[in-house]
């Protein structure tokens, strides 16, 4: 797995964000921004070259699951591994997820080792 | 007051500090609440609804707080700020959801409701719901807190 891809990381909660930045810091991940909600995060990938998305489930004006379903509709944006870190671990939830092409669902709480064995599945050559 | 339903909020409250953490916490003798005064400094209080309606507390001292929330963000903290704050609203966040996946395998479904945060020295803690209300406090290397269950009935 290139430790190098940049990683977009989705979370209303500013807090939030700084944990899972310090999560994948201790993988070894360098190049990580960030967005607020699922808009936000919509504009950055029209941007930037960002390689993998890291997305809560409960946020505001967009939701996780509904930026899924728009990346996942985008032919410039569906190859984009994108993974569902969310406290939400029903099976409902994680139905819905995966029938909108979740590449992963990482219910928290969650360690370093969980984290990086499912992007390590991900990014399997 | 149904063991079943509150021990999933003590298991999960174990394992997201020692997860996100690092964190290892040892229970002590529960009670039976009578009152509404904190055991502590900063509080997340998270409501579930269901086949019964509850209020969940999790009451952490300062030192232990700043301890788990300096692990989490890979930082050292000295004292509750509104990051602190902000982060026992998530931890509160995480507890309900993994309570709540543990009650569904047993059959028992529960909405949660959205976690607040109340702080200060001897806040006060107001259930949702009318009705017994145990108390089971933990200690850990860094200082205690106290998970508090009310059930209504």
């Amino acid at each position: 797995m290139n430790l190098d891809m940049k990683v977009l990381i989705v979370d209303d909660f500013a807090t939030m964000r700084k944990i899972v930045r310090n999560v994948l810091k201790q993988i070894g991940f360098t190049n990580m921004t960030e967005a607020d909600n699922g808009k936000n995060a919509l504009k950055i990938l029209k941007k930037e070259n960002i390689d993998l998305i890291l997305c809560d489930w409960n946020m505001p004006e967009m939701p996780g699951i509904d930026l899924l379903k728009a990346i996942k509709s985008d032919d410039d944006l569906k190859n984009i591994p994108f993974v569902m870190v969310t406290a939400e671990a029903q099976k409902d939830n994680i139905i819905e997820a995966v029938k909108a092409g979740v590449n992963s669902y990482i219910v928290k709480p969650f360690s370093a080792e969980t984290v990086n064995e499912k992007l390590n599945i991900i990014f399997k050559d | 007051m149904d063991v079943k339903i509150i021990n999933p909020f003590i298991n999960a409250t174990l394992n997201v500090l020692e997860t996100m953490a690092f964190v290892k916490s040892e229970a002590e003798k529960p009670y039976l609440k009578t009152n509404n005064h904190s055991k502590g400094d900063v509080s997340g209080v998270v409501g579930f609804t269901g086949e019964t309606n509850g209020t969940v507390f999790i009451t952490f001292d300062e030192a232990c707080i700043v301890k788990v929330v300096s692990n989490m963000f890979g930082e050292e903290l000295n004292e509750i700020n509104d990051d602190i704050k902000d982060a026992v609203g998530e931890l509160t966040n995480m507890i309900s959801g993994q309570a709540r996946k543990e009650l569904e395998e047993i059959g028992k479904v529960f909405q949660g409701g959205i976690p607040s945060v109340v702080s200060g020295k001897n806040h006060e803690l107001m259930p949702m719901t009318k009705g017994p209300r145990i108390a089971i406090p933990f200690k850990t290397d860094f200082g205690n807190f106290t998970i508090e269950v009310a059930l209504e009935g």
